[in-house]
């Protein structure tokens, strides 16, 4: 029988706050254990919730930027449950009414468009950290992370491989860095996916018992335990089983995913409107207010590539991959007088493989844009060759020196003169008599031998037209 | 101590004694009268030291509007580094790092804490006998209770322990026992008063109030307490009246509405008839009488017993022996440590609260009880706001007996329950009402509750002080030495 796969992801963003979602305290990461967690946060006696203005905003942003419907009125509830690291005994989430609902992601994979729903998007808040035999085989609990603002971004089950909830989840998370809503950043939790899978025969309208996995932290995961996943579900369905509806955690170094608890294990979190919480309230001047602040989107951004700098749709596609990027490349550019490719070749290419190989961030870069744009600057003018500008290249990144300093600096500057050139031309052909005769003869192969003879002798410095051209002129019977 | 708040006010501001002499009179107020049991904790050294702040910032120029003036507050108001109970063994040693915005307020305006009075474990109970720390005793009558849940404060300002002291009202608690040891107790309008640092029973009903010896002290007690906060997000951000240059004015043109339901069965005979002669001398006045109905208030004793314990059963959840407050000594697991320190730490009442309001919050009954109760609300609040289209103020008994003996109910819940029957539907609209002094039956007080329009409490006040220049059941004493 051939199968059919169908997943949806829920995936949690944490917000980039400075504030905790209900609290004054800061959200920054790594601070020693509890201390980042404030009154409200550790839930001592008393204390009331009041909500962070800018998660709204960033969450009101986030469905602007799906097409999603913004809710004027939405209401935060308790969902109730005890655990070491829930302080309240209850997490504040929006359960009936959330803020965003019925958003589309386009997603772009070999070649075609898949456009997945979003089901809803809802804020909510982090629980803290329990921290197994941090202290002499007890349980410690860290609360720093406790009331950081998250926006669960659900997803309609509307992906039909792994690869697809891949490339919805690489959109996503490209979506919410454009946003400056969310860092991303997989290894601290900043960005966290469960996924629901379930397989039913190909033709079947209806879904099959869904499993949700937990604990995928990597897009890799992301694919392995979805495969996982869906290879189990078949083999237990073809051997005349049936799934049951449970939780799943994903064990990476097994690669394998355990049953956790079952859909009649789970809680029943006895949810009901926050009475400390009125209904988040809405006004039309507010949303219009955080739509007049939207930045340009990844999918317009990478049209606007295309169209003003006759890019293709795989390098407009690389260049936007991150906002920060797309205007780096924007900053090369920006000049005028370089060709827009040229300059997205150095940008994807060396540039990119520099960062790769010094394992750094975009933002530690040591060749900034206005230094690359000086280095292609002196491509088009023909002060130097392309092979010489890698050399160049590799100076500035190692010294930070700008381009014309390298040049100067290494008598790097190309020889464009024609005398020049015909001198080394004559030094060559001088050298190599039995060369001469043979391409004279006909052997038109051996041209080439004498271009690179002619820009050794140059130590690379020779206009490699100009050699040609003058090569051509000289050989000539 | 026989003077009301707002005669010590002006014999403070006059120099006739100062905050020092006040404050050893209250505390000596309090030894003699231990008996009662209206306080859990008196800071004596904390007091004086306060007081004598107090003075000196008036020697330097100082005038708070309470500058001096001894108060105590409910043991359910945050106040850092002076131990607060809730009245439970949860939270019997744990002392809050900050303080209420309600005790910030009061100290702010120069009020000097005395102490923290005695309560119904988590507010909950009408007679304060469901304390950790043993039921508070009716200065009027030792063998019978103090009304609860803010039995403490009511019973400390009837001793004259203390002239003022704050309560909390979810479904009574500051009137009823007002109505037991005859006083003045005023329930704001919810959002009126800050609940930042006041320990929850009922998020959506509950609210903090002033409890004196008459109206017009409770006017300068809220006028320090009331206002927007905006670590309260359900709190309001409309001006405050001027309560205490309101208090003047005639009773000519008010209508009072008096209700219909009641004065049906139930209503103790006595009390029936100290009501009618109040209302009667409200007609003396110069106000007129209007007959209105709330006839979904009898649901309203249900419908609370369903959204009170549903909410408590989800804010008393942080109690769980995981960072502060009592953990069970022997435990297996976790889930052992939750059960024991839950089961040990909080009283049967509590626990009977929690367990209705799980239940009423499980899947399967949510639509069924929570959902049906708050329908429910809405139709009892739909109630006053037709009556109020006919009068200004309601007015009617607050509780349907005096002061019952010690013990008489504790087996009983309902019966219990019962008692708040004409002061629970107030919570529900988040109206405001207070309770004051209108009789004796049986040698004991009668409470007379008026309720008013969403943050009308001016009128209220006014009201009451009228009814109080032209009467004296509010300057009655119980038999203390």
């Amino acid at each position: 029988m051939e199968w059919e796969t169908v997943i949806g992801l829920e995936v949690h963003a944490q917000l980039s706050t400075r504030s905790k979602i209900f609290s004054g305290a800061p959200t920054a990461y790594g601070a020693p254990p509890n201390q980042q967690a404030n009154e409200i946060d550790i839930a001592l006696p008393g204390v009331l919730p009041v909500l962070n203005r800018e998660a709204v905003r960033m969450a009101v942003r986030f469905g602007l930027a799906v097409g999603a419907t913004i809710n004027r009125h939405s209401v935060f509830a308790r969902k109730n449950y005890f655990y070491p690291d829930l302080p309240k005994g209850y997490q504040i989430s929006q359960y009936e009414r959330p803020i965003v609902e019925h958003g589309r992601l386009a997603v772009d994979l070999d070649g075609d468009t898949h456009v997945i729903g979003i089901t809803r998007a809802h804020l909510e808040e982090d629980a803290g950290k329990s921290l197994h035999d941090a202290i002499d085989g007890l349980t410690g609990v860290d609360l720093n992370r406790a009331g950081t603002p998250l926006l669960e971004i659900v997803s309609e089950p509307d992906m039909r491989s792994s690869a697809q909830a891949v490339a919805y989840l690489k959109t996503l998370h490209t979506l919410v860095r454009y946003l400056e809503i969310c860092d991303g950043n997989m290894q601290e939790g900043s960005f966290r996916c469960d996924a629901n899978v379930s397989v039913r025969p190909r033709g079947e309208s209806r879904f099959g018992t869904r499993t949700e996995l937990k604990n995928i932290n990597s897009f890799r995961f992301v694919e392995r335990a979805i495969d996982y996943e869906v290879r189990r579900q078949i083999a237990v369905l073809e051997g005349g089983g049936s799934i049951r509806q449970e939780t799943r955690l994903y064990d990476a170094d097994r690669d394998e995913t355990r049953s956790m608890r079952s859909k009649e294990e789970a809680n029943d979190y006895r949810y009901f409107p926050d009475p400390d919480l009125p209904p988040l309230l809405l006004t039309d001047a507010f949303v219009e207010d955080v739509w007049a602040d939207m930045p340009e989107l990844p999918a317009a951004k990478r049209e606007r590539f295309c169209a003003a700098y006759g890019l293709s749709r795989y390098d407009a596609t690389l260049l936007t991959a991150t906002r920060e990027l797309a205007d780096y490349y924007e900053g090369v550019v920006a000049g005028g007088g370089l060709d827009p490719k040229l300059a997205a070749n150095w940008v994807s290419g060396e540039l990119l493989a520099h960062l790769n190989s010094a394992g750094l961030d975009l933002a530690a870069t040591r060749v900034s844009a206005t230094a690359l744009a000086g280095l292609l600057r002196r491509i088009a003018d023909n002060t130097i060759s392309g092979k010489i500008a890698k050399e160049v290249f590799e100076a500035m990144w190692t010294d930070g020196a700008d381009a014309d300093r390298v040049i100067a600096a290494r008598g790097l500057t190309q020889i464009t003169d024609d005398g020049a050139i015909e001198a080394l031309v004559g030094e060559v052909m001088a050298a190599h008599a039995r060369q001469v005769e043979q391409y004279r003869c006909g052997e038109e192969k051996v041209f080439g031998f004498f271009v690179g003879q002619v820009m050794k002798a140059s130590r690379g410095k020779a206009n490699p037209a100009k050699v040609n051209e003058i090569l051509k002129r000289k050989l000539a019977p | 101590m026989s003077e009301t708040l707002a005669e010590l006010v002006r014999g403070l501001a006059a120099g006739r004694y100062s905050s020092v002499e006040l404050v050893d009179a209250s505390l000596a107020r309090i030894r003699r009268h231990a008996d009662l049991n209206a306080f859990i904790t008196v800071d004596e050294e904390a007091a004086r030291a306060a007081a004598r702040a107090a003075d000196q910032a008036r020697g330097a120029g100082g005038t708070g509007l309470l500058l001096g003036v001894p108060l105590a507050h409910k043991d359910i108001f945050c106040t850092a580094g002076m131990r607060t109970t809730c009245a439970s063994r949860m939270l019997a040693g744990f002392v809050a790092p900050y303080d209420a915005t309600v005790v910030a307020r009061l100290r702010a305006h120069g009020a000097v804490m005395v102490g923290k009075t005695n309560m119904d474990e988590f507010a909950m109970g009408s007679s304060n006998e469901t304390s950790y720390f043993g039921p508070v005793r009716n200065p009027w009558d030792p063998t019978r209770v103090p009304g609860g849940s803010s039995g403490g404060s009511a019973a400390a300002v009837a001793a004259g322990l203390v002239p003022a002291a704050t309560g909390t009202d979810t479904g009574g608690s500051i009137r009823q026992p007002a109505a037991f040891c005859g006083i003045t107790g005023l329930k704001p309008s919810y959002g009126r008063v800050s609940r930042y640092g006041m320990i929850a029973f009922a998020s959506s009903l509950d609210q903090a109030g002033p409890m004196a010896r008459s109206a017009e002290d409770c006017a300068y007690v809220l006028a320090a307490m009331a206002g927007f906060d905006d670590r309260d997000s359900t709190s309001s951000e409309r001006p405050v009246d001027d309560y205490i240059g309101g208090l003047s004015g005639d009773l000519a043109g008010l209508r009072i509405g008096v209700v219909r339901e009641h004065f049906g069965a139930g209503l103790d005979a006595e009390i029936g008839a100290a009501t009618q002669a109040a209302l009667a001398e409200f007609e003396r006045l110069g106000a007129t009488l209007v007959d209105v109905s709330l006839p979904n208030s009898a649901a309203s004793l249900p419908c609370y017993y369903v959204l009170a314990p549903a909410e408590a059963s989800s804010n008393l959840a942080r109690y769980d022996g995981v960072r502060y407050g009592y953990r069970a000594a022997g435990y297996r697991d976790l889930e052992d440590m939750y059960k024991k320190t839950r089961g040990e730490g909080f009283g049967a009442e509590v626990k009977r609260r929690i367990m209705i309001g799980t239940y009423a919050l499980s899947s399967g009954y949510y639509d069924a009880y929570y959902l049906k109760a708050l329908k429910l609300r809405r139709l009892v609040a739909d109630d006053f706001a037709a009556a109020f289209a006919q009068c200004d103020i309601i007015a009617g008994p607050t509780a349907p007996t005096t002061a019952f003996a010690l013990g008489a109910k504790t087996d009983d819940p309902v019966s219990m329950y019962m008692n708040d029957i004409y002061t629970i539907p107030v919570n529900l609209a988040g109206l405001p009402a207070l309770s004051m002094p209108a009789g004796l039956a049986g040698g004991l007080p009668v409470g007379l509750q008026l309720v008013g329009r969403y943050l009308d409490e001016a009128r209220l006040l006014r009201v009451a002080h009228r009814y109080q220049q032209a009467t004296d059941w509010h300057r009655r004493r119980p038999p203390l030495s």
